[in-house]
C-alpha cells in the first residue's frame, strides 16, 4: 500500500465515507471536475457524480447556509471553504444556525455537517490565504473544531468527524498538506473526537501544539531531547471541546508547559489551555505556561510570514525558561 | 378539523419585468466597426494612446508570469485577454473618481497612479503594493465581491459631501454570485448613489463556467431587480467599454444614480500562476477566444486607417519593454520592510500591550 499526504488521506477519508454512506455530500466552489484547489476531493466527482460532489456558484453564506439546510434534513454534507481567510461570509450561517439548531429545536432538528477549510500560512499565498482563525469558532458553543496534524490523523478525525452528529469546523493546516507521507490504511476506522493525541512522552517539560505547528514543535523536541531535556508532546488535535485532562495529566508529571500556536497570541486556544492549567493544575506547575505564539498582528503577506510564525528557536527558548525559572 | 377553502381571486398583476439587455460592440472580432464611433474613437491619436496602454498591460502580464515561473514573484493572477476591459475603464475614469478594484484590472490601475513595481510588490508578497501613489483609490481585493459594498459606501461618502465624483467597483462574473454584490446593487439603487459596476465577465470563475454559476442569460440583468439599469458591451472592444463607462460615470456624476455594465470577455490564462486550466477546460475553447483577442482587434482598425505600422508596432513592443524591465528591476531591488513593520502599521500607534511584542520583533532576524 502506498503511503499518503495529509491531503490525500483527507480525500481518502471522503471517498471512503461516501461508498458507505450514500447521505454524505461534499460541496463548494471548484470541488467538483478541477478536485479543488489542493486537490482535497480529487477524482470524487468521477466516483460519486456531480449528484454528490456539487460544485456551487462562488458564495460561502450560502455554501454554509446550504449545508445547515441539507444537514437538517437528512443528509450529511461535507462543505469546503477555498480558504479560512473565505470562510466569513458564512460565519453567520455558522454561528446563528450550525452550532444552534440543535439547541434552539431542543433537539427536533441538529446540523451533522462538516465545514472543512485549509488554513494557516507558511505557502507563500496572496492575502487573506495564511491565516490562523480558529479560535474565533472554538469560542462558539456548540461548534467542535478539530485540526489533523498527520495523514493517519486526517483520515480517521475526519471519518469521525463526518460521523458526528453535530457541525464540525475542519481545519487542514496546508502547510504540511503534502509535508509527510504516512501509510494509512483505508479501512474505515475513525479517531476519537474531543480527545488529545500524547505523541512523545517524556519527564520535564509538556509541549501543547496542534496543525502545522505540529513540525516546529516535534525538531524543537529534538535538539531539547539532544541537550538531555526529556519533553512530552502534545497534539490536541480537538481544540474545542478540549480535552483538558490529557494536558494536566501530562503537567503534573513534567511541572512545565509551553503551548505552541500559528495564531495571534490574544484570546486564543493557547489563553484557554493556560488559563485552564492555572485554575486546576497550578500546584503542578514548577513555572508559568509559556507561549509560543504568532503576534498580535494582522499575518503579513509572504514576505515577512517566516517572521511571524514561531520558529524552533523561540519554542527552546520558552522551554529554558520554564527550566530555569 | 376544519379545512378551509380556497376561494378563487382573480389576481391583477403588475408587469415589472419585462426587460431588453443591450449589447454594444463598435469594433467586430477583425476590427471593422459595426457602427459609427463615439466621437472620442474618432481620433486615432487617442486610440493610439490606449493601444498603447493594452500592449504594455499584456507585456507587464507575460513578464509577470515569468517572475513568478522562476520564483521571483507569488502567485500572480493574469489580466491577459482583458485588457480592452481595464484599459477601458480606467480611459473613461476623472482623475477624482474612486476605483474599486478586484485583483486584475492593472489596466486600470496603471492609468491611476499605481505602477507597475507596486503590482509586483502585492504579488510579491509586500504589503507596500498597496501604498501606492494614487491617494483615495481602494487597494486590490481578493474576498470575492466585498469591494463592491465600500465603493457603494464610498458614492455614500461623495453624495453626503456634496461632492461629484463617481465610484467604479470591478468584479468578475463568480463574484455576481456573492450576496455582498446583490447587497451593493440593491442599496446603489435605494440611494441613487453615484457608482458604476463594471462585471468582468470572463466566463470562468476559477473552474466554474458561467452556466454553473447562474441560470441568468445575461449578468447585466441583476442591476433590474435593484431597479437600475444593466447593459452589456463587447468587453474585448476598448471602444465600446470606455464608450459605455464614460456615459455611466457621466450620469454618476450629474446625479443620475448607479449603472451596471456587464463587460463580456475571456479569462486567456490560468486562473491564477497556481491553477492548471488544462484540468477543466477545453484547449479548443481558447483557442477559438484567441481570435477575439481585444488588442489584435483595436491594431487592425488603426491599420486599416493606415494610422499604426509594423514599425511602429516594432517599436512600441521595445519600449513597451524596457518600461517593464525597469519596473522589474525596481522590485527586484526594492529593500525588504523591516520585521517590525509587521506591527508598525497595525494600529496608528502601537498599543502598550504589544510594546513586547514589539521589542521582540525589533530583534527578530530576516531568515532568508
Ligand atoms: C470570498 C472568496 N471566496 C473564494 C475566493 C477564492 N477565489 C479567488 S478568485 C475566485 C474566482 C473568482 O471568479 P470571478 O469573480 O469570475 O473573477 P475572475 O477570477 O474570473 O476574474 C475564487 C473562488 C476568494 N478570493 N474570496
Ligand atoms: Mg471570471
Amino acid at each position: 500500500m502506498a503511503e499518503i499526504t495529509l491531503v490525500e488521506a483527507v480525500n481518502q477519508a471522503l471517498a471512503y465515507e461516501m461508498s458507505q454512506d450514500k447521505d454524505v455530500v461534499v460541496l463548494g466552489e471548484d470541488i467538483g471536475v478541477n478536485g479543488g484547489v489542493f486537490r482535497a476531493t480529487v477524482d470524487l466527482i468521477d466516483k460519486y457524480g456531480p449528484e454528490r460532489v456539487i460544485d456551487t456558484p462562488l458564495a460561502e453564506s450560502m455554501i454554509a447556509g446550504l449545508t445547515v439546510g441539507m444537514a437538517a434534513q437528512g443528509l450529511k454534507p461535507v462543505a469546503e471553504f477555498q480558504f479560512m481567510g473565505f470562510i466569513y461570509p458564512g460565519f453567520n450561517q455558522i454561528v446563528c444556525h450550525a452550532a444552534r439548531m440543535r439547541n434552539r429545536t431542543r433537539g427536533r432538528l441538529s446540523c451533522p455537517a462538516v465545514f472543512r477549510a485549509p488554513y494557516g500560512g507558511g505557502i507563500h499565498a496572496p492575502e487573506h490565504h495564511s491565516e490562523s482563525t480558529e479560535a474565533l469558532f472554538a469560542h462558539i458553543p456548540g461548534l467542535r473544531v478539530v485540526i489533523p496534524s498527520t495523514p493517519a490523523r486526517a483520515y480517521g478525525l475526519l471519518l469521525a468527524a463526518i460521523r458526528e452528529p453535530d457541525p464540525v469546523i475542519f481545519l487542514e493546516p496546508k502547510r504540511i498538506y503534502r509535508f509527510v507521507k504516512q501509510h494509512v490504511p483505508d479501512n474505515g476506522e475513525a479517531l476519537p473526537l474531543d480527545r488529545c493525541f500524547v505523541l512523545q512522552e517524556g519527564n520535564d517539560v509538556t509541549l501543547v501544539t496542534w496543525g502545522a505547528m505540529i513540525k516546529e514543535t516535534l525538531a524543537a523536541a529534538k535538539q531539547l531531547q539532544a541537550q538531555g531535556v526529556s519533553v512530552e508532546i502534545i497534539d490536541v488535535a480537538t481544540v474545542k471541546p478540549l480535552d483538558i485532562e490529557t494536558i494536566l495529566a501530562s503537567v503534573e508529571k513534567t511541572g512545565r508547559c509551553v503551548v505552541v500556536h500559528e495564531a495571534a497570541k490574544t484570546c486564543a486556544v493557547g489563553a484557554e489551555i493556560a488559563a485552564q492549567i492555572a485554575e486546576k493544575g497550578l500546584m503542578d506547575l514548577h513555572a508559568p505556561v509559556q507561549r509560543v505564539t504568532g503576534f498580535d498582528a494582522v499575518m503579513p503577506y509572504f514576505k515577512l510570514e517566516k517572521q511571524y510564525i514561531p520558529d524552533e528557536a523561540k519554542i527552546i527558548a520558552a522551554v529554558q525558561h520554564t527550566l530555569e525559572f | 378539523m376544519e379545512t378551509t377553502k380556497s376561494t378563487s381571486t382573480k389576481s391583477k398583476s403588475t408587469i415589472t419585468a419585462e426587460f431588453t439587455i443591450a449589447y454594444t460592440q463598435f469594433l467586430d472580432a477583425v476590427g471593422k466597426p459595426t457602427q459609427p464611433l463615439p466621437k472620442f474613437a474618432t481620433k486615432p491619436d487617442e486610440l493610439i494612446r490606449l493601444y498603447k496602454l493594452m500592449v504594455l498591460t499584456r507585456t507587464f502580464d507575460t513578464k509577470a508570469i515569468s517572475l513568478q515561473r522562476t520564483g521571483k514573484l507569488g502567485t500572480y493572477a493574469s489580466s491577459l485577454g482583458q485588457e480592452a476591459v481595464a484599459v477601458g475603464v480606467g480611459a473613461a475614469m476623472h482623475a477624482d473618481d474612486i476605483f474599486a478594484p478586484a485583483y486584475r484590472e492593472y489596466g486600470v490601475q496603471l492609468q491611476r497612479g499605481v505602477k507597475m513595481q507596486d503590482i509586483l510588490a502585492f504579488w510579491g508578497g509586500d504589503e507596500r503594493g498597496s501604498d501606492f501613489a494614487n491617494k483615495h483609490d481602494f487597494p486590490m481585493c481578493v474576498p470575492i465581491a466585498s469591494q463592491y459594498l465600500h465603493a457603494a459606501g464610498a458614492a455614500k461618502a461623495m453624495q453626503l459631501q456634496g461632492q461629484s465624483r463617481a465610484v467604479v467597483a470591478v468584479g468578475g462574473d463568480g463574484s455576481t454570485s456573492q450576496g455582498d454584490f446583490y447587497e451593493a446593487v440593491n442599496v446603489s439603487g435605494a440611494w441613487n448613489l453615484p457608482i458604476v459596476f463594471v462585471v468582468c465577465n470572463n466566463q470562468w470563475a476559477i473552474s466554474v463556467p458561467l452556466r454553473s454559476q447562474t441560470r441568468c442569460q445575461t449578468l447585466a440583468q441583476k442591476a433590474i431587480a435593484g431597479g437600475i439599469p444593466g447593459e452589456q458591451v463587447d468587453g474585448n472592444d476598448l471602444i465600446a467599454v470606455r464608450n459605455a463607462v464614460a456615459n455611466a460615470i457621466e450620469k454618476a456624476r450629474n446625479n443620475g444614480g448607479p449603472s451596471l455594465i456587464e463587460a463580456i470577455t475571456y479569462r486567456l490564462h490560468d486562473h491564477t500562476t497556481a491553477d492548471d486550466a488544462g484540468r477543466y477546460r477545453d484547449e479548443s475553447e481558447v483557442k477559438e477566444a484567441w481570435q477575439r483577442d481585444p488588442i489584435l482587434r483595436l491594431r487592425n482598425y488603426l491599420k486599416d486607417l493606415k494610422a499604426w505600422s509594423d514599425d511602429q508596432e516594432q517599436e512600441l513592443l521595445t519600449t513597451s519593454k524596457q518600461q517593464v524591465d525597469a519596473a522589474v528591476a525596481d522590485y527586484l531591488q526594492a529593500k525588504p520592510q523591516p520585521t517590525t513593520a509587521i506591527l508598525d502599521y497595525l494600529y496608528e500607534s502601537v498599543p502598550e500591550a504589544y510594546q513586547d511584542q514589539y521589542q521582540q520583533l525589533s530583534t527578530t532576524k530576516r531568515s532568508a
